[in-house]
């Protein structure tokens, strides 16, 4: 299990390489969570949760308009993503990249199987989400008191709160919730975070409702060391199947600690196609993981997760160009070539 | 469980240099591979004795392996394609060498124009002289996970070739995902066939980041045993099947992951990075180390 089929050959022209296949996966309906059929101990599908038009677009220094946003959604929407976070209910004061949040989520085309979050940071947010169809929203919560401070102006505790009126809200009205634990293996403030306190938010979150805490590697400081010390504690608390890894790869290391995670049983992963989303943090690196990155990895070790990854590096190369800059996706740089063979001597 | 201590094989200097676009001057090479020197790396391959024809960019070889500062205790190899090449080496003070195989066919037909079983009776000339000589030899087998011609490669005929080069005498095989293709999935089941016949001791992996999978499979390798890992520094050195993409790992991110995991390396991880920005300044471009990347401190 696990192998390249020969077709990848990425020597060969673009065209020839669309009328050969790279190993796409067709989308299958998804086997139960949590199945591990495979020997390896890995699990034998993994959920992939697109936030490129999301994290991605938020974080990038150009602003894409509404047009290009829904483009860029409803493509993704037929690659066999079975979620993609569409857009942020934040005050556009705050976040104007998505200040279109409601043209966005009712112009987009909603394809059957397929979610598509948005960001409610409070009450109000969740009200308007509701209002312009969203039938699933995120909160986010951080495992540091500075970060959280910075970012939303509050405690952890005071957060919390706000986010208990939303799920209460959302319960009410059979809207599942999904949170997001931030700064799971260090904060751009406080630097190391203990496991105990990731546990501890997650665990909050959790208990107030939320069907799946994302746990993310903000600053994308972590290593597989770090991963497995976080997850251990944080699966004490968490069922596995409710947790998902939320990977920057800042310093190369989110397809590390993404395989890490995998290992460990986690088999929900968040990646934002073309790597889009850059680190607000450390001026000109990089954030977000490449979904297109993930999908070849997963693919290679033999888990299933719907994804064709053809389609996403189509839908990441519309956006880059698009946003005029070149994909973080090494994939599609691999693939997206033509194909010039010079003859190395080694 | 991971091993204690891994060492880390630094191939910029030859590895990475002759896959850049711009050639680079002998005074610059020296001083690149001095500075790496001061970093704590235990084996830096300085340089190719290949002729100038085929790889103009080691062309100086003689005057580098001749105008470096050898720290004790690091290793300078040198690679050497036959013996003409393993004894100008010798004469220019080598006191190791490495020889290349290939884990395909195709590529070998079309890198150095013969047979993998040709290739091998060449490289048995070299290791005679080796031996007579006390050089240690380290031989690498290209296209372990994927040849740019022949597609997939078969873990069998990978575990065949090491063999034999091991058998032949070289105390390392680095194992090379030469266009990076491979993934978790393929290093492992790789893995598994070659230590069947060759000591996970005499193993080392040499993996490309062209797909952005390379510290996915050095972790996999970590943890099946493998202590030995290539890397390059800033990832010098781009994939020459594919234009425009990334070849070598950037021995900075392999560096940062191993310190995470608590594995000794005996590397300074900011001594490093300084290197990687004087070399990236000499080649005028951008590194390719995230690591370095964001090191604008938090």
């Amino acid at each position: 299990m696990g192998t390249v089929p020969s077709a990848l050959k990425h020597c060969l022209s673009y065209q020839h390489l669309l009328k050969e296949q790279l190993w796409i996966g067709e989308p299958t309906a998804p086997p139960h969570p949590g199945q591990e059929s495979q020997a390896s101990g890995l699990p034998e599908y993994v959920k992939i949760v697109e936030v490129g038009p999301r994290d991605g677009l938020q974080n990038e220094k150009v602003i894409v308009p509404t047009d290009t946003k829904i483009e860029l959604i409803n493509r993704l929407s037929k690659t066999g993503l079975p979620a993609i976070e569409v857009t942020s209910f934040v005050s556009s004061k705050w976040v104007p990249q998505m200040a279109d949040h409601k043209e966005v989520m009712r112009g987009i085309e909603r394809h059957p199987g397929v979610q598509y979050p948005v960001l409610t940071p409070n009450l109000k947010g969740f009200h308007s989400a509701i209002a312009a169809g969203a039938t699933e929203v995120s909160v986010f919560g951080a495992a540091s008191e500075s970060f959280s401070k910075m970012n939303i102006n509050c405690s952890i505790e005071e957060s919390i709160e706000k986010f208990e009126e939303v799920a209460k809200s959302a319960r009410n009205m059979n809207i599942p919730v999904r949170g997001y634990v931030s700064c799971a293996l260090g904060c751009p403030y406080e630097g190391d975070i203990t496991p105990a306190k990731v546990a501890e938010v997650s665990k909050r979150l959790y208990s107030m409702g939320c069907y799946e805490i994302s746990l993310g590697d903000t600053i994308g400081v972590g290593t597989p060391g770090s991963m497995k010390r976080m997850l251990e504690a944080v699966m004490k608390e968490i069922p596995l199947s409710a947790l998902a890894v939320h990977c920057h790869d800042t310093y190369g290391q989110a397809l590390a600690n993404i395989l890490t995670a995998i290992q460990m049983g986690v088999a929900v992963v968040d990646s934002s196609v073309a790597g889009l989303g850059g680190c607000p943090y450390a001026k000109g690196a990089t954030g977000n993981v490449a979904t297109e990155d993930v999908i070849y990895m997963l693919n290679g070790l033999g888990i299933n997760t719907g994804v064709n990854l053809y389609t996403v590096m189509e839908a990441g190369n519309f956006i880059c160009t698009a946003l005029n800059k070149k994909t973080n996706s090494k994939v599609a740089q691999a693939s997206f070539n033509t194909g010039a063979v010079k003859h190395m001597h080694v | 469980a991971f091993p204690q201590r891994v060492k880390v094989v630094e191939v910029g200097p030859r590895d990475g240099l002759q896959n850049e676009k711009s050639v680079v001057p002998t005074p610059v090479k020296i001083r690149l591979i001095d500075m790496l020197s001061e970093t704590g790396l235990p084996v830096i391959e300085a340089t190719s004795f290949v002729s100038p024809r085929w790889v103009p960019q080691m062309a100086d070889h003689a005057e580098v392996m001749q105008g470096i500062n050898k720290l004790p205790g690091v290793s300078y190899p040198v690679l050497t394609p036959n013996l003409k090449g393993f004894q100008a080496a010798v004469a220019a003070g080598a006191k190791e060498v490495s020889i290349f195989g290939a884990a395909s066919e195709l590529f070998t037909k079309k890198n150095i124009n013969c047979s993998i079983e040709e290739s091998l009776e060449r490289f048995s000339e070299v290791m005679n002289a080796a031996r007579a000589a006390s050089i240690p030899v380290r031989g690498y087998v290209s296209c372990v996970l994927g040849c740019p011609y022949e597609g997939n490669i078969s873990a069998a005929k990978v575990a065949e070739v090491s063999k034999k080069m091991y058998s032949m005498g070289c105390y390392e095989i680095s194992l090379g995902d030469r266009i990076g293709i491979g993934t978790p999935g393929s290093m492992k089941e790789m893995l598994a066939a070659v230590m069947k016949e060759v000591p996970v001791g005499a193993l080392a992996v040499h993996c490309h980041d062209t797909y952005g999978q390379a510290l996915a499979n050095i972790l996999v390798a970590l943890q099946m045993g493998v202590s030995v890992v290539d890397a390059s520094v800033a990832g010098l050195g781009g994939c020459p099947y594919a234009q425009g993409a990334s070849g070598n790992v950037a021995t900075e991110d392999l560096v940062y992951m191993l310190n995470g995991l608590g594995i000794h390396t005996g590397v300074d991880l900011q001594k490093l990075m300084d290197t990687g920005t004087f070399i990236c300044n000499a080649l005028n471009r951008r590194t390719n180390s995230k690591v370095s990347q964001a090191a604008c401190r938090l």
